[in-house]
């Protein structure tokens, strides 16, 4: 059935709210992105929250009218503007008050929801009729969705990474360096509204599959999983959709193959299991990849102090040190080095004299910094710099 | 390049319009001055050192003629013009621990910024600009560096990639904030370098300076401050005892320094 359902091969709905998740799911991690590196990842829960008053009164507005309250574009529409206003009063409260921003963003952010289910409370209430399935903004809900639905989530999402495209350097720049950004003409607080405006409109096109509690997931969750990935910016976007789009076919999929499964959760949780696998196994930044850095080291350090020990006839105290002496084959169990740790001790410790006139060298002052206890000199200068080192170590004088 | 440059020195340089002039510039944080009142005048050609006491709002100064902090009252002009219009000619420098250097970038990303204004938003990086990047990272002895993660870098070496970015800029009015803070001998050797060729190719230099001691050395032009404007001119002229005293009060231990100019 999953297989099925990856393929497109189950049925009409299952394919249309598939084909909208994955668009969605690429759009947000793409735009996600730049909000993660701005470090303002949480103003998309503000916002995200801050639509449900404009979902309840849209549709009080538009069953007013007398049109179908139901109509996505309006709700939409609605909830565009509510966002707007509650991503105005987050800025509002931080630049005109001593509130911070996180402080802002969880007044702002509970304020506007509890508002919101104070409508949609009312809506019940209302002969109008019709009111049945607005709730499914809060959590998404994929089961009526139509083909017009869709392309609304297709075209807002392509015009939205269009858009990202358009706006990647200064979004860039002023992530890395909002002083330097100013300096070169670039408003940081225009290019700060460009960048809520293109999450508003992923919040807003996003409502109806993952819902408004579930979509900050889906802007955070792909670019700090593209982080673990890559340290180019570039590369870290690009990731970010791929694994936005993963996460939301996968999710979309099993959803459709099985009755009742929720999409938006289903959609999330993928998301977190790549986060998950990538916090684990990511060649540089994982957490595996990482300890195994850090065992490495520790175990050169070990080993060179050790033969800087033997080199000198010193006697090795710590355990550690002994032992992986000992499964190198350098030294017996009693410490005394073996015939080829004696030679790995000189060779080290002629490093290490090598290592201290470069220190005090100051023409290899820049080399010099690479000193970590592990580096060979020999890999950091030039022979003919090695050579002339190793002469003033043993001066040819004395030498001859 | 060279149209570039063209494009960017439409108006002509004369005695007047010199590269950067500072009128009556206020800033307060918090109802607290900053900055009071400074006048002064950039020349053309020179090398200035800011200094002052910890406080005295040389930092903010730079960041208030830059239109980074908006000051309460007051104006810049720049190359007679108002900033505004005169951006292309400026190169910042900012302070190395104003930005997290875990971003996900390569040396040679972070010069590559140096080019956004002129690229504009849709503007293709060719190879011509990859080459304008690598000689910019050459110029401050970083070539080899160029595909490194800026997160591996020592903070002599981050100060270094921060100055080739300003050096892609292909400015006129190079601003540098604390350019020397934290970083080894080696790199401030390097970095002093490059400004003294900049000057030498008619380029003015302004930096946010902390050591006193090295000013007579470095520098052509000093303006000394605390919170208000104490000297300026000359270093022969304005570095001394005197003023430096007025600046840094009691602070200042008379031995760490020589205030008398090293004539080179």
């Amino acid at each position: 059935m999953v297989f099925d359902a990856l393929t497109f091969q189950l049925g009409y709905n299952a394919t249309l709210v598939t084909v909208g998740a994955i668009l969605l799911g690429v759009a947000a991690g793409v735009t996600g992105t730049f909000l993660f590196l701005r470090k303002r990842a949480l103003v998309s829960d503000a916002i995200a929250h801050a639509t449900l008053p404009g979902v309840g009164l849209a549709f009080i507005a538009m069953t007013a009218l007398g049109l179908d309250g139901r109509a996505l574009p309006g709700l939409l529409a609605g909830s565009a503007v509510s966002a707007f206003l509650g991503l105005l009063c987050v800025q509002w409260l931080v630049n005109r008050t001593r509130l911070t921003e996180d402080a802002a963003i969880g007044a702002v952010l509970s304020v506007f929801f509890s508002f919101g289910i104070v409508i949609l409370t009312i809506i019940q209430t209302l002969p109008t009729g019709g009111q049945a399935g607005l709730e499914g903004f809060l959590l998404g809900s994929t089961a009526g969705m139509i083909f017009a639905d869709a392309s609304l989530i297709a075209v807002g999402g392509v015009i939205v990474v269009a858009l990202v495209f358009v706006f990647r350097r200064p979004m860039t720049l002023l992530a890395f360096d909002p002083n330097y950004a100013e300096t070169r003409g670039m408003r940081s607080d225009h290019i700060d509204l460009i960048m809520m405006a293109l999450v508003l409109a992923i919040t807003v096109v996003g409502l109806k599959i993952v819902g408004l509690i579930m979509i900050v997931a889906l802007l955070i969750i792909p670019s700090a999983t593209a982080r673990l990935w890559s340290d180019r910016v570039d590369r870290v976007v690009l990731l970010a959709g791929a694994f936005g789009g993963l996460s939301a076919w996968v999710g979309a999929a099993v959803s459709a193959s099985a009755p009742d499964l929720p999409t938006g959760p289903l959609i999330v949780l993928t998301a977190f299991a790549l986060f998950a696998l990538s916090m684990f196994f990511a060649p540089a930044r994982g957490l595996i990849s990482g300890f195994m850095r850090h065992r490495r080291f520790q175990r050169g350090v070990h080993i060179r102090q050790g033969l800087l020990s033997l080199a000198q006839g010193l006697p090795i105290y710590e355990p550690l040190t002994l032992r992986l002496l000992k499964e190198e084959g350098l030294a017996r169990p009693d410490g005394v080095p073996t015939e080829a740790g004696r030679a790995r001790a000189a060779r080290a410790h002629w490093d290490e004299k090598r290592w201290e006139i470069a220190r005090a060298t100051p023409e290899h002052e820049l080399a010099a910094a690479r000193y970590d206890g592990l580096t060979r000199l020999e890999e950091v200068l030039t022979s003919d710099q090695i050579a002339e080192i190793d002469a003033r170590i043993a001066p040819p004088e004395a030498a001859s | 390049m060279d149209a570039q440059h063209l494009k960017d020195t439409t108006v002509e340089v004369t005695e007047e319009n010199g590269p950067l002039t500072i009128r009556g510039l206020t800033v307060f944080y918090d109802q607290k001055p900053a900055v009071f009142s400074i006048d002064a005048t950039f020349r053309k050609g020179r090398m200035t050192a800011i200094v002052g006491p910890n406080g005295a709002g040389k930092s903010t100064l730079l960041k208030a003629a830059l239109g980074i902090v908006k000051p309460l009252s007051g104006s810049t002009s720049v190359f007679g013009a108002p900033l505004e219009h005169m951006r292309r000619r400026i190169a910042y420098v900012p302070q190395r621990a104003s930005v997290d250097w875990d971003f996900p970038a390569r040396v040679s990303d972070v010069v590559g910024m140096g080019l956004y204004s002129e690229l504009g938003l849709l503007g293709r990086f060719t190879g011509a600009h990859g080459k304008r990047v690598t000689s910019c990272l050459a110029r401050v002895g970083m070539e080899d560096f160029a595909d490194r993660q800026i997160g591996q870098l020592s903070g002599g070496q981050q100060q270094r990639v921060f100055l080739a970015r300003a050096l892609a800029q292909d400015a006129d009015l190079y601003l540098l904030d604390e350019p020397f803070a934290g970083v080894d001998a080696a790199t401030e050797r390097a970095i002093i370098d490059v400004l003294k060729a900049l000057r030498d190719e008619g380029k003015t230099v302004v930096a946010v300076h902390h050591d006193l001691t090295t000013v007579p050395d470095y520098f052509d032009d000093v303006l000394i401050l605390n919170v208000q404007k104490v000297s300026e001119g000359s270093v022969e002229d304005a570095f001394t005892q005197d003023a430096l005293n007025k600046a840094y009060g009691g602070r200042l231990a008379m031995a760490e320094i020589d205030p008398v100019p090293i004539t080179a």
